[in-house]
C-alpha cells in the first residue's frame, strides 16, 4: 500500500482557495467550474423562461413592452444554447469522466482546458454586458436572423461577439477530446472497448471542431454588416439574406447533434448500469453515432423550406432529413431491448433515462412532421417547431444531463443524494415538462406562430395549460437542486461503486484522488460493459 | 383538418395523418414496450439479469423498417407539397408588400388593399415582395406559408375553395409588432369580387390614400398615440427635439424637415425614438405624393 498514499487524497484537498480552482489545470476541478457556470446560466435562462409564459398567459400587454419581450426570447435562447447546451454534458461529464472512462489522469492539453473555461467566461461577460449599455440586449432571436440584426439598433454585435467567443470555446474542448481519445486510452483499451459516452463524445467533438468555424465567420460577418457597411447579407446594400441562412444553418443543424449525441451517451451508460447487464447492440450505437454526425452535416436546408429555396433543394433537403432519423431510432431500439430479460433498479437517473427516452421519441417524431415538406410548410416557425426542440433539447438533452447529475453525483462529491425528494424532483420535472411542450406542439398545429409577444384570443386556453405546466417544470427544478445542494453538505458517503457500474470512475474512489485512479485499473477483456 | 377551404388543405392534412398516424403507433408501441420490459424484469422479478449481446438479425430488421416508413412519410409529404410549387400561367396576379409591421395587396388595375379579397375558385398569384426586412406570409387555414425576403422576389399561390374569412399572420420574426402583423383573407362570391374590384374611389383624402398605401400607419397613428414612430396628430409646426448625428437639436415642422424625414429617416431622428427602423422612401414616394401627404398632415390637428 506504500506507493497508494499519494494517491488517496481526493483532488479537493489537493490545493485551496479561489485560484487553485480558477488556474486549476485538473480536469475535475474545470469540470466543476463548468457545472457551475452552466447551472448558474441554465437557471438565468430558466427565469427568462418562466417571465415569456407570464407575459403570455393572456392576450395583450401585461407584463411588459413587445421589445423586452423580444429581447428576454433572444436572451434566453443565447444563453440556453451557447451558455447551456452546447458546452453542458461534454464540458461537465466529458471532462470529468472522459479521462477516468479511458483510464488516463487528465486530457491531453490541460492547459487548452482552462484557456476554454476563461473563454466561455469571457463569451458569457460579453453577452451579459448587452443589458448594461445603448439599447439592450438584441432583440433578434437566438438565430440573428439578417436584415433585420443589421437594422435593429439594439446591441447585436455584441452578443454575436459573445457568441463567437463561445465557438473558440467550444472548438477547444472538442480538439482536447479528439487527441485525449486517440492518444491517451489505457493500453489494451481498443476502440470498442471503449465506453459509449466517450464514443459519443468523440463524435461530437469532430463536429464541434469542423462546424463551429463556419459559425464563427459568419458572426464576424455581420459585425462587419452593422460596423463598417459592407453588403453581405442586407439586400438594401446588395448582400444575400439567404446567403445569411444557410451559413447559419451550415453549423447550427449539426450543432444541434453537439447537443443531442453526449446525451445519447450518458443513456448509453444508465441503462446497462441499472439494468445489470450489458448494452444490446454495442456497436450499432457506436456507429449510429458516428453516422449522425456524418450525416448531420447534409440536413441543414430543412430549416429554410419556406425561404424560397428551390423546390429541388427542398426535396433532397427533405429526404436526407428522414434518414438521419433512422440511426436515432436505432439507438431506441438497442436501449429499449437492453431492458430485455435486464435486473432493473427504478432508480432517480435510471428514471431520467426512461423519460429521455419518451420525450426523444417526441422529439425526433415531431422532427420528421417537422422534415416532410407538406407539412412543414404549415409548421414551420410556429409554436409547434419550439415544442419540437424543447422535447429534444430540453426533454433529450437537459434530462440527460439531469440523469447523470444524480449518476455521478456520489463519485464527484463523495455523498449520496436523498433517493426519495430526487424522485419527487422529477415527477414535477416530467409532469410540468410535459404539459409546457406537449401544449405547445398543439399550438402550433392549430396555426399559432412562434415569437409571438400577443395572441389572438382563441389561442388562449392553451397559453394557459403551457403556462401553469412551466410552473409545476420550475417547482420540479428547484425540489431537484436543493436536494442536490443538501445532499452534497449533509448526504451519507458514498462508496466507491453505489450501482454496481462497470466502467472505470467505479474503480475510483469518490472522491477521486488528483490522478484519478489509486490502483491500477481493471480491464474486462470482454468489453466495456462485462457485468458477468 | 379535413375542410377543403383551399385546394392545398387535403393533400397537407393527408401527409399530416400518415405522419402522425406512424409516428403515434411507434411511440405508443415503444413506450410499452418499455414499460412492460421495466415491471416485468424488475430487480425483485429477475434479480439475475441475463448478459445478451446483440442481434445481428434484429440489426438489420430494426434499420430496414424504419427505413421504409420514413420513405413512406417523406413520400406523403412531397405529395402534398408538389402543388404549391406547381403556380399555374393564369390567375389573378396580386403584388403583395410586407413591410414593418403590415401587408398591402395592389391589384392589376393599381387598386390597394390591406386585406386580400379574392374570388372563389380562381387561382390566385401572390408575387411576395418585402420593404424592409424578412416576413413570411401564413394562411393557417390554407396550410400555405412563404417568406417575403427583400430583394428577393418570391411567389405562392392558392384556390380559396370557400367563401369566408381567414387569418394571414406573419411567421417571420420581423421586430416589435411582428405578432400585430394580421390581415385577413376574404373569399367572396365572384360577383362580389368584381363589384369590391371596381370599386376604386377612395373616400380618403389623396395625402391620407398614400400613406395607407405605404403603411405609414402601422408606425404612425393619427390620434396621438405612440405605436412605434410618433404620432402625426399636431406634427405639422410642432417644435420638435431631434438628434442629427448623435447631437441634440430642436426644429420647426415643416416642409423641408418632412421630406427630409421620408428620404433620409436616419438623418435626423427623433429623440426618445429608435433609429433605423423607417426606411428610406427615396424610390417609393414621388415628391408629389409628399405634397399630399403634407397636405393631409396641416390638416391633423391635436
Ligand atoms: C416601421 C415603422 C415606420 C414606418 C412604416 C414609417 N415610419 Fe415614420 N418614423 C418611424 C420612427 C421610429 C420614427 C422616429 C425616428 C426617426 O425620426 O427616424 C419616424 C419618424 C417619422 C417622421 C418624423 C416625425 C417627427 O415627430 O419629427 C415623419 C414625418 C415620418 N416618420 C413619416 C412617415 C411616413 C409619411 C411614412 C409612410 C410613408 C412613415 N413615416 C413610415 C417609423 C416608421
Ligand atoms: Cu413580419
Amino acid at each position: 500500500m506504500s506507493n497508494e498514499n499519494n494517491n488517496t487524497i481526493s483532488f479537493y484537498e489537493t490545493g485551496k482557495g479561489i485560484f487553485s480552482w480558477i488556474f486549476t489545470l485538473d480536469h475535475k476541478r474545470i469540470a466543476l467550474l463548468y457545472l457551475y457556470s452552466v447551472a448558474t446560466f441554465f437557471l438565468v435562462g430558466a427565469t427568462l423562461g418562466i417571465l415569456m409564459r407570464l407575459e403570455l398567459l393572456s392576450p395583450g400587454s401585461d407584463l411588459m413592452h413587445a421589445k423586452t419581450y423580444n429581447q428576454i426570447f433572444t436572451l434566453h435562447g443565447v444563453i440556453m444554447i451557447f451558455l447551456f447546451i452546447i458546452p453542458s454534458i461534454p464540458a461537465v461529464f466529458g471532462n470529468f469522466f472522459l479521462p477516468i472512462m479511458i483510464g488516463t489522469d487528465d486530457v491531453a492539453f490541460p492547459k487548452l482546458n482552462l484557456l476554454s473555461w476563461w473563454l466561455y467566461i469571457i463569451g458569457a461577460m460579453f453577452a451579459l454586458s448587452t443589458l448594461l449599455f445603448g439599447d439592450g440586449p438584441a432583440d433578434t432571436g437566438w438565430t440573428f436572423y439578417a436584415p433585420y440584426s443589421v437594422k435593429t439598433g439594439t446591441n447585436v454585435s455584441m452578443a454575436v461577439l459573445a457568441a463567437f467567443i463561445l465557438g473558440f470555446s467550444s472548438i477547444l474542448t472538442g480538439l482536447n477530446f479528439i487527441v485525449t481519445i486517440h492518444r491517451l486510452r489505457l493500453p489494451g483499451m481498443g476502440w470498442f472497448q471503449m465506453p459509449l459516452f466517450p464514443w459519443a463524445l468523440y463524435a461530437t467533438s469532430w463536429i464541434q471542431v469542423l462546424a463551429t468555424p463556419i459559425i464563427g465567420i459568419t458572426l464576424l460577418m455581420i459585425i462587419a454588416e452593422r460596423v463598417i457597411g459592407i453588403g453581405l447579407f442586407d439586400p438594401a446594400l446588395g448582400g444575400d439574406p439567404i446567403l445569411y441562412q444557410h451559413l447559419f444553418w451550415i453549423y447550427s443543424h449539426p450543432a444541434v447533434y453537439i447537443m443531442a449525441l453526449p446525451a445519447m451517451g450518458i443513456v448509453s451508460e444508465l441503462i446497462p448500469t441499472f439494468s445489470h447487464r450489458t448494452i444490446f447492440g454495442y456497436k450499432a450505437i457506436a456507429y449510429s453515432s458516428m453516422a449522425i454526425a456524418f450525416i448531420g452535416y447534409f440536413v441543414w436546408g430543412h430549416h429554410m423550406f419556406t425561404s424560397g429555396m428551390s423546390g429541388d433543394a427542398r426535396v433532397i433537403f427533405s429526404v436526407l432529413t428522414f434518414l438521419v432519423a433512422v440511426p436515432s431510432a436505432i439507438k431506441v431500439f438497442n436501449w429499449v431491448a437492453t431492458l430485455y430479460k435486464g435486473s432493473i433498479e427504478l432508480k432517480t437517473p435510471m428514471l431520467y433515462a426512461l423519460a429521455f427516452i419518451f420525450q426523444f421519441l417526441i422529439g425526433g417524431l415531431t422532427g420528421l412532421v417537422n422534415g416532410a415538406l407538406a407539412t412543414d410548410i404549415h409548421l414551420h416557425d410556429t409554436y409547434f417547431v419550439v415544442g419540437h426542440f424543447h422535447y429534444v433539447m430540453f426533454g433529450g438533452t437537459g434530462f440527460a444531463f439531469i440523469g447523470a447529475l444524480h449518476y455521478w453525483f456520489p463519485k464527484i462529491y463523495g455523498k449520496m443524494y436523498n433517493e426519495k425528494i430526487a424522485k419527487t424532483g422529477f415527477t414535477f420535472l416530467f409532469t410540468g415538462f410535459n404539459i409546457l411542450y406537449f401544449t405547445m406542439l398543439i399550438l402550433g398545429i392549430k396555426g399559432m406562430p412562434r415569437r409571438y409577444y400577443d395572441y389572438l384570443p382563441e389561442f388562449q386556453p392553451l397559453h394557459v395549460i403551457a403556462t401553469v405546466g412551466s410552473w409545476i417544470l420550475f417547482t420540479g427544478l428547484i425540489i431537484i437542486i436543493v436536494n442536490l445542494i443538501r445532499s452534497k453538505r449533509k448526504g451519507p458517503a458514498a462508496p466507491r461503486n453505489p450501482w454496481g457500474g462497470v466502467t472505470l470512475e467505479w474503480q475510483v474512489p469518490s472522491p477521486p484522488p488528483l490522478q484519478n485512479f489509486d490502483k491500477k485499473p481493471i480491464l474486462s477483456k470482454k468489453g466495456p460493459y462485462d457485468f458477468k | 383538418m379535413f375542410s377543403n377551404s383551399s385546394n392545398f388543405v387535403q393533400g397537407v392534412d393527408l401527409s399530416f395523418a400518415v405522419i402522425l398516424g406512424i409516428s403515434v403507433i411507434f411511440l405508443v408501441g415503444v413506450t410499452f414496450v418499455m414499460i412492460w420490459f421495466v415491471i416485468k424484469y424488475s430487480r425483485k422479478r429477475n434479480p439475475k439479469a441475463s448478459q445478451i449481446e446483440g442481434n445481428n438479425k434484429l440489426e438489420i430488421i430494426w434499420t430496414v423498417i424504419p427505413t421504409i416508413l420514413v420513405l413512406i412519410m417523406f413520400y406523403y409529404g412531397w405529395m402534398g407539397y408538389k402543388p404549391m410549387r406547381e403556380i399555374p400561367e393564369n390567375g389573378l396576379k396580386i403584388k403583395t408588400y410586407a413591410q414593418m409591421w403590415s401587408w398591402s395587396f395592389e391589384y392589376p388595375n393599381g387598386k390597394v388593399s390591406d386585406t386580400l379579397v379574392v374570388p372563389v375558385d380562381e387561382p390566385v398569384i401572390l408575387d411576395l415582395n418585402s420593404r424592409d426586412v424578412i416576413h413570411s406570409l401564413y394562411i393557417p387555414a390554407f396550410r400555405i406559408k412563404e417568406d417575403v425576403v427583400p430583394g428577393k422576389n418570391n411567389k405562392m399561390w392558392f384556390i380559396g375553395q370557400e367563401t369566408g374569412n381567414y387569418n394571414i399572420l406573419c411567421a417571420e420574426y420581423c421586430g416589435d409588432r411582428h405578432s400585430y402583423m394580421l390581415s385577413k383573407v376574404v373569399v367572396v362570391p365572384e360577383a362580389e369580387y368584381t363589384k369590391w374590384y371596381n370599386d376604386t374611389v377612395s373616400s380618403d383624402p389623396p395625402g391620407l390614400a398614400v400613406m395607407k398605401k405605404n403603411a405609414c400607419l402601422s408606425c404612425h397613428s393619427l390620434d396621438g398615440s405612440r405605436i412605434v414612430g410618433p404620432s402625426f396628430a399636431g406634427l405639422w409646426n410642432k417644435e420638435e427635439t431631434i438628434l442629427s448625428a448623435g447631437k441634440e437639436r430642436k426644429i420647426i415642422v415643416d416642409d423641408e424637415y418632412i421630406k427630409k424625414s421620408l428620404y433620409n429617416p436616419g438623418d435626423d431622428v427623433v429623440k426618445g425614438y429608435p433609429q433605423g427602423v423607417m426606411i428610406s422612401y427615396k424610390n417609393n414616394i414621388t415628391d408629389k405624393e409628399i405634397t399630399m401627404i403634407i397636405e393631409y398632415l396641416k390638416t391633423l390637428k391635436h
